[in-house]
């Protein structure tokens, strides 16, 4: 395997892959956790700011799950091919939200008529809860492992994806959402709204808090070799420690009323849950525990060297131009929503 | 049904629906960039108002594009997984650079298109404007190459055997320009050029019908009328560039597009006509030996028939190829005939008189969609029974983890969402179009608070 400045192709694609994840939970995180909290907000108006804060860039946002799809298809073949197959039903319906929440936002504003607000606020607001329990209930999965035939496709059944484990990151996922919305619309709003937010994110803080603490004894009881790693390599329990840290600054941060630091912190902890996923798994892409021969590994699953060449290339040139021009739009959004004749 | 069809039609219906959308997209994304334009150089108040009203039906239709366009993205690892392993080093870095290099470019300056009207200076603007309409441009690019490297595969080598075989690139290059890429590339292009032109024009012939917003509707009619014509003359050289190609690198497919069978017979051209399957005969209105001149000069030249390849590597909808293209050629030429037509008229200074004639126009805007699809749906059927022609049969590329009832229950899913999808998009559509361009006021009268016909700040109290 050709390699690249000491670490092999296959395992920089790895990391790149895992940081477009990543830049994915981050950015769509929020606008998925502020259309999940839609409901809450009761005003006309309040619910046309909520959806014009993120009108902007919901989409640049969701942009990094098609990256992530190509990332993986490029990259990973095998395990692009042996996911999204396994996945089918789930991923139906996560696509279904999708479209269901995307149309959501455009169709709403359109019309004056209260019913026809009321309901698209309802689906837009019922489709961002199915896409983040979705996306925790595949993630969890994939932590476990998924049973795979000797062709490396998925050999099970998917009722067996509603499993308590994934269930459980699932509502997580949902929760740490919440909350990064929520920070998120702290920094948008001002007055009445504003305050309201302000306690809707202490709520959701908890929420998370609850969600994530029973998950990780869940995971320590039941399913003990996810922590092996971590029991291998002492040194890097520095991640768990930072991250109760990083979590435990969100509560600060927002009672000290430095809402961008809570952001910051949020955002920062769903990248050290990643990082921990990602080290429980390495280097399996997809982990059969039944058959462990079966599972694909990111060497297995890897293209060609020239391929991860290019690819990387790719993403040596891609990354900093997205870098730039997302920053250019998220600057001149910056600030308090204004609305106007063009907002939703 | 077996899972190749269900899978087969899954696929065809998705790509078809999201193909209404990306060529308005990245047609009324060049109108944008021309009004736009006009509105910086003239400073003329009809052109802004133009491109505003645009700007929202542009957002409408990108916002479905771009719903539909990410169910696509995941449906080659849902329902095509052998396929996906076999062109994964291949299809995957062109997927990828779509991503990276043309939908972030476009949904990021999206924003500053849609809402940034009153936030940035009209230059930038302008460029954000000019953005959206390159990355719509370049995310055409990549998938279409990636299809193209489909029909005539280049730049690559296969390792392994039987179901773990897959294609490997020996040369980026050759993969990228393999034989059909940079005709196919022109050719749905265009064809996206004109889905918009004729929406504008046909929105716009309606507003005149109607003695609505003439003052608007007739410049911006003339505008389009322009893109129309030289666009649909250009894309009959280009789609003949596309057959020569087809021609030398995929004669079984040629050969079912005109319905041709005896390979020691020069090839017919066929205005209408039917391919009997089973008899072998194509019957209809034809030019004899027309296809053997536009292929060699000479109409007495034979062409490879379908009969000199076996039952099993021929193209199984015979019939339906044929009808397609030629449903594609016949509204290319329709374009051609409408847009010369108004040009004519424009001249004699007769371009408004004729109430017919500007219904014709209103409802041309089905011209271009029809082709489009036609034009698919020849390219991808003619290319049966091959996925990745000559190497990879469709039969062999599925998902073995999959099973029919999972198809059926996900072709049903989509089936009634995508119906309610575009009863929505058709009915919000119609209704922005019967709102019309609006006078927002000049930019100072609306930061002065004096924000005249404004439908969405009058219904703020709700
Ligand atoms: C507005 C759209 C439009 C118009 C007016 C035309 N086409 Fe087309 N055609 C397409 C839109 C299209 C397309 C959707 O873009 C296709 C499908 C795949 C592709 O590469 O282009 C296509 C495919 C396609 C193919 C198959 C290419 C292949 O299989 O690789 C041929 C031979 C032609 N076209 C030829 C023509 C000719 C002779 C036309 C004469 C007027 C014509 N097209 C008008
Ligand atoms: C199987 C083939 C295709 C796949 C997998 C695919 C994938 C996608 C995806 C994932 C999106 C959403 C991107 C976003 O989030 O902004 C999208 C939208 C888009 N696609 Fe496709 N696409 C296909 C065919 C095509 C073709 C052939 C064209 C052009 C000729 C095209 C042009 C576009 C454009 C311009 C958009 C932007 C959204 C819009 O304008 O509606 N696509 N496509
Ligand atoms: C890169 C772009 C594309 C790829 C990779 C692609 C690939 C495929 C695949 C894998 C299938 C299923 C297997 C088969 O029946 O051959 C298929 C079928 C089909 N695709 Fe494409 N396609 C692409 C673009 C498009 C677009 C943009 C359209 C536009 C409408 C289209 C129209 C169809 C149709 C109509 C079928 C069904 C053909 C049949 O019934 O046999 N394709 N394509």
């Amino acid at each position: 395997m050709d390699t690249f400045l000491g670490l092999d192709y296959a395992t920089w694609w790895f990391l790149v892959f895992g940081a477009v994840i990543s830049g994915y939970a981050i950015l769509d995180g929020f606008d998925l956790g502020a259309g999940s909290l839609h409901l809450f907000l009761k005003k006309e108006q309040s619910r046309r700011i909520a959806m014009n804060a993120i009108g902007p860039i919901w989409d640049g946002n969701e942009v990094w799950l098609v990256i992530g799809g190509g990332a993986l298809f490029a990259g990973f073949p095998i395990a692009y091919a042996a996911i999204f197959s396994a996945f089918y039903v789930p991923f139906m319906i996560f696509l279904v939200g999708l479209i269901f929440r995307a149309v959501s936002i455009e169709f709403r504003s359109k019309e004056p008529w209260a019913w026809w607000r009321r309901s698209w606020d309802i689906v837009y607001c019922v489709a961002s809860i199915i896409i983040s329990l979705s996306l925790g209930l595949m993630l969890g999965n994939v932590v476990e492992g998924l049973p795979l035939d000797d062709h490396q496709e998925f050999a099970g059944s998917w009722l067996s994806f509603f499993n308590p484990f994934a269930i459980l990151v699932a509502i997580t996922t949902l929760a740490l959402f919440m909350m990064h919305g929520a920070i998120f619309l702290t920094m948008k709003t001002e007055n009445r709204l504003f305050v309201k937010l302000h306690v809707l994110a202490n709520n959701f803080i908890i929420f998370f808090v609850v969600s994530f603490v029973i998950t990780t004894l869940y995971t320590l009881l039941y399913i003990p070799h996810l922590s092996d790693f971590f029991k291998a390599h002492p040194m890097y329990f520095m991640i768990p420690l930072l991250m109760t840290l990083s979590i435990a600054n969100i509560p600060r941060q927002v009672k000290l009323g430095k809402y961008r630091y809570a952001f910051i912190s949020s955002a920062v902890t769903i990248a050290l849950l990643l990082i921990m996923v990602a080290l429980e798994v390495f280097p399996y892409l997809l982990y059969s525990p039944l058959k462990p021969e079966n599972s694909i590994t990111i060497y297995s699953a890897a293209s060609s060297a020239r391929t991860m060449h290019i690819l990387l290339i790719m993403a040596l040139v891609g990354t900093p131009l997205v870098g730039l021009y997302t920053s250019f739009v998220f600057w001149t959004f910056k600030g308090k929503v204004k609305l106007d004749e063009m907002s939703y | 049904m077996d899972v190749e069809i269900l899978a087969r039609v899954q696929f065809a219906f998705t790509i078809g629906f999201h193909y209404i959308y990306p060529p308005l997209s990245i047609g009324l994304g060049l109108m944008l960039v021309i009004l736009e334009g006009l509105y910086l150089r003239t400073g003329n108040r009809i052109y802004e108002m133009a491109v505003r009203f645009w700007i929202r039906i542009f957002a409408l239709i990108f916002g479905i594009g771009v719903a539909t366009g990410i169910i696509m993205e995941f449906e080659f690892g849902t329902n095509w997984a052998t396929y996906s392993k076999y062109v994964g080093d291949i299809f995957g870095s062109a997927l990828a650079a779509e991503g990276i290099f043309a939908f972030a470019l476009e949904s990021g300056f999206l924003g500053i298109l849609i809402f940034g009207w009153n936030r940035v200076g009209p230059r930038v603007h302008f460029f954000s404007t000019i953005m959206v309409f390159f990355g719509s441009l370049f995310s055409a690019v990549w998938i279409v190459v990636a299809n193209s490297w489909q029909q005539t595969p280049a730049g690559f080598h296969i390792v392994g055997e039987g179901l773990n075989a897959r294609a490997e690139i020996t040369d980026f290059w050759a993969m990228v320009f393999n034989p059909s890429s940079v005709d196919r590339m022109l050719h749905v292009w265009v064809g996206a050029i004109l889905a918009g032109a004729f929406m504008v024009l046909s929105v716009n012939a309606w507003y005149i019908l109607h003695k609505k917003h003439q003052e608007i509707a007739r410049p911006t009619f003339r505008i389009a009328l322009i893109v129309a014509t030289i666009f649909s003359l250009l894309q009959l050289f280009i789609g003949h560039r596309s057959a020569d190609g087809v021609s030398r690198y995929q004669p079984a497919k040629l050969a079912a597009m005109e319905g041709h069978f005896d390979s020691s017979a020069s090839a017919d051209m066929f205005i209408f006509g039917y391919v009997d399957k089973k008899k072998e005969t194509t019957s209809g209105l034809k030019i004899p030996g027309g296809l053997s001149f536009l292929v060699h000069g000479d109409f007495k030249a034979p062409l490879p028939g379908l009969r000199s390849y076996k039952p099993e590597d021929r193209p199984s909808q015979v019939n339906s190829v044929f009808q397609f293209y030629h449903l594609m050629v016949a509204a290319g030429v329709a374009m051609i005939g409408l847009s010369l037509l108004g040009c004519w008229l424009w001249w004699k200074k007769r371009l408004f008189e004729y109430r017919w004639l500007l219904w014709v126009y209103a409802l041309s805007v089905l011209l271009p969609q029809l082709a489009n699809q036609a034009g698919w749906f020849t390219a991808e059927m003619g290319r049966q029974p091959w996925v990745v022609y000559g190497l990879l049969r469709t039969s062999d590329a599925l998902s073995r983890a999959v099973t029919a009832n999972q198809i059926v229950f996900s072709l049903i899913l989509f089936t009634i969402v995508y119906i309610v999808l575009f009863a929505l998009f058709l009915f919000l559509l119609n209704r922005k179009i019967q709102h019309g361009p609006v006078d927002y006021g000049t930019k100072e009268d609306i930061e002065s608070g004096a924000r005249r016909d404004n439908p969405l700040l009058e219904h703020e109290k709700i």
